[in-house]
């Protein structure tokens, strides 16, 4: 949008929309580091790190607090239509979207830190994974939106199902262990929570990419049966 | 809703320097049409052409058809007195009669039509042209005082009534609200939906705000071409031209 369209006469709107737009990217940044140290914190056992992470969160709120105020001036002030309408009605969700994946990152820490106290129940092998997938996600699906790539966010929306396998795939495998022996029950449970955050980043990135596709093309894509091959 | 008017590959030119190319498009009966784009762009030519106010300027002529109620209005029997009676017109500026009472404004179009009433029959659509127009409970005290004694938006709600008198089919709005302050604009703006109910209006404007606010279906032109033609929702939410998306996000230029 920004490299194909020319630029506003009134210069002060297009400052404001830069500034929108960058400051959601930074918010995104600090979103996508969040997930990672949170589950660093975790696999790594680093009850320090979980608890870093925990008090940067702060700064996620913040910044959704801004990017609010940033989107709601501009529609007091320069009445948006038409694409700039679609891009900061898109980044007033957006920015929900991107708190409550911090807000998930939290989520994660504090299960990590009451995992850290006990022995490790069993190596971490999906988790990691399921993170790294969730994280690629995120960043995509923000890559999407700065470059009005609705091919890429497509792929985003895609992907939410590879998430959602081994999101049920560690329910199986923790439901075993439990089955097995219920002493491991506290541990499973918290760890049955981490899969289930990490799910629900994806979902966030997948809600992020619909609105993408509806900035760039006006359309809505949200609530729909997905199309199977 | 049917078309109330169609217009039909119309071209207007002033001294032969075209200012309207080919433009089409139709007119829904009982709904609020706005016509925006940048100066110049020949919609004020285009709602002149529609009630043949367009010819009366030296130099200036069209081609084309426009079609009200399925006739030519450009045929050439038909008297351009009685298009102008059936598709009424209100302007820019407020124009009232200055030194006319107020009640003698709303009736002037009358006796330039040539119709000469009863004069209870000529008070009662005095009141109901006023109460149309939104003015009646404002004026109706000081009927007898000049029309220019009143402030700029009474005096544009004025013109409306003086319009209504005649009791037009079609209105035609040459930016009618850009002399006025914001709450006689949201007055004018009010009237115009309770008047779709009875009228098919046509509203030129610069304020894009306006044409958002209170019209069904949105025209875009530029430089003397219809640009794109839509449902006043879609226009302002996701247009499918260029053209239009750029000068509605004041990328113009």
């Amino acid at each position: 949008m920004e490299n194909s369209q020319p630029q506003h006469t009134n210069r002060q709107y297009e400052e404001e929309l830069r500034g929108l737009r960058a400051g959601l990217l930074k918010m995104g940044g600090l979103a996508e580091r969040q997930i990672a140290e949170a589950i660093d914190s975790l696999v790594n056992r680093n009850t320090g790190q979980a608890r870093e992470t925990i008090e940067r969160d702060v700064e996620v709120n913040r910044m959704d607090t801004e990017m609010d105020e940033r989107c709601i001036r501009l529609l007091a002030l320069h009445q948006p239509a038409a694409s700039d309408l679609r891009f900061i009605t898109t980044g007033l969700k957006i920015t929900t979207d991107l708190e409550r994946i911090g807000d998930n990152a939290v989520n994660i820490c504090e299960r990590a830190i009451e995992l850290n106290q006990e022995p490790q129940l069993k190596p971490y092998i999906d988790i990691p994974r399921m993170a790294e997938i969730a994280q690629t996600m995120v960043k995509d699906s923000l890559d999407a939106f700065m470059r009005d790539d609705t091919t890429l966010a497509e792929e985003v929306i895609d992907r939410d199902d590879e998430v959602d396998q081994l999101n049920y795939q560690i329910y199986r495998e923790l439901l075993s262990y439990m089955a097995e022996d219920p002493q491991t029950i506290p541990r499973a449970t918290r760890i049955l929570f981490v899969s289930k955050y990490l799910e629900r980043i994806a979902d966030h990135a997948t809600n992020i990419a619909e609105m993408v596709v509806y900035m760039v093309k006006g359309r809505t894509i949200r609530h729909m049966e997905k199309k199977k091959p | 809703m049917p078309d109330k008017v169609i217009v039909r590959h119309l071209r207007a030119s002033f001294n032969k320097v075209e200012a309207l190319h080919d433009v089409s498009l139709n007119f829904a009966e009982n709904r609020v049409t706005a016509i925006i784009g940048p100066s110049g762009c020949g919609k004020s030519t285009l709602v002149r052409c529609i009630n043949r106010m367009h010819e009366v300027v030296p130099g200036a002529s069209c081609t084309g058809d426009v079609i009200l109620d399925g006739e030519n209005i450009y045929a050439p029997a038909v008297d351009p007195v009685q298009v102008r009676r059936r598709i009424g017109m209100v302007f820019q500026k407020p124009t009232p009669f200055p030194t006319m009472s107020i009640e003698d404004n709303v009736a002037a179009g009358l006796k330039l039509n040539g119709i000469t009433l009863a004069r209870s029959d000529r008070d009662r659509l005095v009141e109901q042209s006023l109460k149309r127009a939104a003015l009646w409970e404002e004026v109706k005290d000081r009927l007898g005082r000049p029309g220019a004694s009143l402030s700029g938006g009474q005096q544009q709600r004025l013109c409306v009534a003086r319009a209504l008198a005649v009791e037009p089919e079609v209105l035609l709005m040459d930016e009618p609200c850009s002399a006025l302050d914001p709450i006689s604009t949201a007055r004018i703006e009010e009237l115009l939906l309770e008047l779709k109910a009875t009228y098919t209006i046509i509203i030129v404007t610069h304020n894009m705000q306006q044409a958002a606010r209170c019209s069904d279906y949105t025209a875009f032109m530029y430089a003397g071409d219809l640009i794109e033609f839509g449902e006043t929702r879609q226009i302002f939410t996701n247009p499918t031209r260029r053209e239009t998306e750029d000068y509605i996000t004041g990328r113009f230029g």
